[in-house]
């Protein structure tokens, strides 16, 4: 199962660093994705991007993760030499993610 | 219990303008925000500035003001901007001149400044968060220091009567809390509300963005009707409970997801988002759709404001070089590697003193780089190539796109549509200054 299939997702920024939420569509799947889309998974996805810390905080109030990602814009978005300077495509990539299936 | 209904005009500098004349129009609020601000605006903002000193504020608030003062003069609606940017006395001389031209008598526009800190900070001694080195170390490359103001400067214009409230640099959730603690009488030290308003000046301060905009994912998520999408309108009662809606018959939607991911946008700790006015906590909110285009927003709250106020550093940093070309049909991609080799060797041979440069395949590898991308799973028809660096004058910059340019004639076959730049850039660091040194001004004048 690919994350996207329960969850979706938005990119923000600020300065050099970028956040990713990941957002369950349906907030009894909030679980699957607390076990299965770690900060380690997220670091290592993001491993040609992302040069510095990945910190993940947890919403579960809304079934919510949100990773903030450090030294993952080029340096910001004023000075960045990347085509999506604001790292706006990040959300979109993450959720291409594998994850295992709902137990049956 | 009292309640009053706040509208978002705007998400960013050039957005939409029909979307906030349908709000003052149709949407039955009491105050229009629109907040046009971002972190490196104000920069060049300052650079128009210096150029002309009547000069300095957004490029389109004339347009803005010309499409929204009539119909929210008319029926009472008061508006707030950081549509001032480096020069609100300017901005607000502005506002009057249209509304005198509009025929609007009597309109009372209050201009905040304050927010410019550029000689406290290099004469202070102090410290760029993200290197620990002296603000003064930056020299004759500072271009700018703005502080984020907070709320209070904007309720004590709304205090004094002002129709419009625009300001230069103020913290963007802060535009939406103060109407709410003009209006209920909130205490500046009312944490728990303070952090309420500030969730839904969150939710509001990106305009379409939690009305459906910057959502839609075709048969996944769809939203109807984008190209008339409507900006949201808060519904706010004086206990800080809210609703979130907009205009019936408007494009977009506003639905659970739509609030929660914008919640979540651009926060890092969600039980510290820290602004000027308090630290929100947003770690138990929960959405609740109350009915089409209605979700109920509950359960933020707040935290003692900090000591310090962040500061939006702008300096010369760089010139960035870049040129661009495609290829298409049958061995297209191989052609676009052999121009990217070309010019990665020209401008060795050639000698370029390049700080930085990035190589990419447009429609490739162009975004998060091979480890990512579908590279060589198929080929695409068409590639456009794309090479970009960083230098340290302009001369210097050009030099980047004339390589990729003169591909023309001297690279792989049939290349086409070659474009090349070259720009100044104006980057962004950040300070922390005691409150007490940046002084907020409020200053009115009269259509």
């Amino acid at each position: 199962m690919k994350l996207r299939d329960i969850a979706h997702s938005r990119t923000g920024d600020k300065g050099d660093i970028s956040n990713i939420s990941v957002i369950v569509f349906d907030e009894a799947d909030y679980p699957l994705i607390e076990a299965a889309v770690t900060p380690e998974r997220v670091k290592a996805l993001f491993a040609e991007v992302v040069h510095g810390e990945v910190v993940r905080y947890t919403v579960p109030s809304i079934g919510a993760l949100n990773f903030v990602m450090q030294k993952a814009l080029g340096g910001g978005v004023t000075r960045s030499l990347a085509l999506d300077a604001h790292g706006k495509c990040l959300a979109s990539a993450l959720l291409d993610l594998d994850i295992p299936g709902r137990a049956a | 219990m009292k309640s009053i209904r706040i509208g978002s005009g705007a998400g960013y500098s050039g957005d939409r303008i029909e979307p906030a004349v349908e709000l003052a129009e149709q949407g039955d609020i009491q105050y229009l925000v629109f907040e046009c601000l971002a972190e490196r605006t104000i920069a060049i903002a300052q650079g128009a500035k210096r150029k002309d000193p009547a000069k300095g504020y957004d490029p389109l608030l004339e347009a803005r003001m010309r499409a929204v003062l009539e119909p929210c003069h008319s029926r009472g609606i008061r508006i707030v901007t950081n549509m001032g940017a480096a020069n609100p006395a300017a901005g607000a001389a502005k506002i009057r001149e249209i509304a005198r031209s509009l025929g609007l008598e009597g309109l009372k526009i209050a201009a905040v400044s304050g927010d410019d800190v550029l000689e406290t900070l290099v004469s202070g001694g102090h410290r760029i968060e993200e290197t620990g080195a002296p603000v003064a170390e930056l020299a004759d490359r500072l271009v700018s220091a703005n502080a984020y103001l907070g709320a209070a400067p904007l309720v004590e214009a709304l205090r004094a009567g002002a129709d419009v409230v625009i300001t230069g640099r103020v913290a963007d959730p802060a535009l939406f809390l103060a109407p709410q603690i003009f209006e209920f009488g909130w205490s500046m030290e009312d944490w728990d509300r303070l952090g309420k308003g500030t969730a839904v000046g969150h939710l509001l301060e990106c305009a379409g963005q939690v009305t459906g905009g910057y959502f839609a994912d075709p048969g996944v998520k769809d939203v109807a009707g984008l190209a008339r999408l409507g900006f949201p309108i808060a519904e706010v009662a004086e206990d800080g409970s809210a609703v979130i809606t907009k205009v019936a018959g408007s494009g977009g939607a506003v639905t659970t997801a739509t609030c929660k991911e914008q919640l979540l946008y651009e926060i890092h700790d969600p039980s510290a988002y820290v602004t000027p006015d308090v630290v929100a906590d947003f770690s138990h909110v929960t959405f609740a759709q109350e009915g089409p285009d209605r979700v109920r927003v509950a359960g933020a709250s707040g935290r003692k404001r900090p000591d310090t106020l962040k500061v939006s550093v702008g300096y010369l940093d760089s010139y960035i070089g870049e040129g661009q070309i495609s290829y298409a049909g049958p061995g297209a991609v191989a052609r676009g590697r052999l121009a990217l080799e070309i010019v990665r060797e020209r401008l060795e041979l050639t000698g370029v003193r390049a700080t930085e440069l990035r190589f990419d395949l447009i429609g490739i590898d162009s975004i998060h780089g091979d480890a990512l991308s579908t590279a060589g799973e198929q080929e695409p028809y068409e590639v456009r190539v794309r090479v970009v660096g960083r230098a340290d004058s302009m001369a210097e910059a050009v030099r980047i796109g004339n390589e990729v340019e003169t591909l023309y004639t001297n690279g792989p076959a049939s290349g086409g549509g070659a474009t090349k730049s070259a720009k100044e850039v104006v980057a962004m660091l950040s300070a922390l200054l005691p409150r007490a040194l940046a002084k907020p001004a409020v200053d009115h004048v009269e259509a």
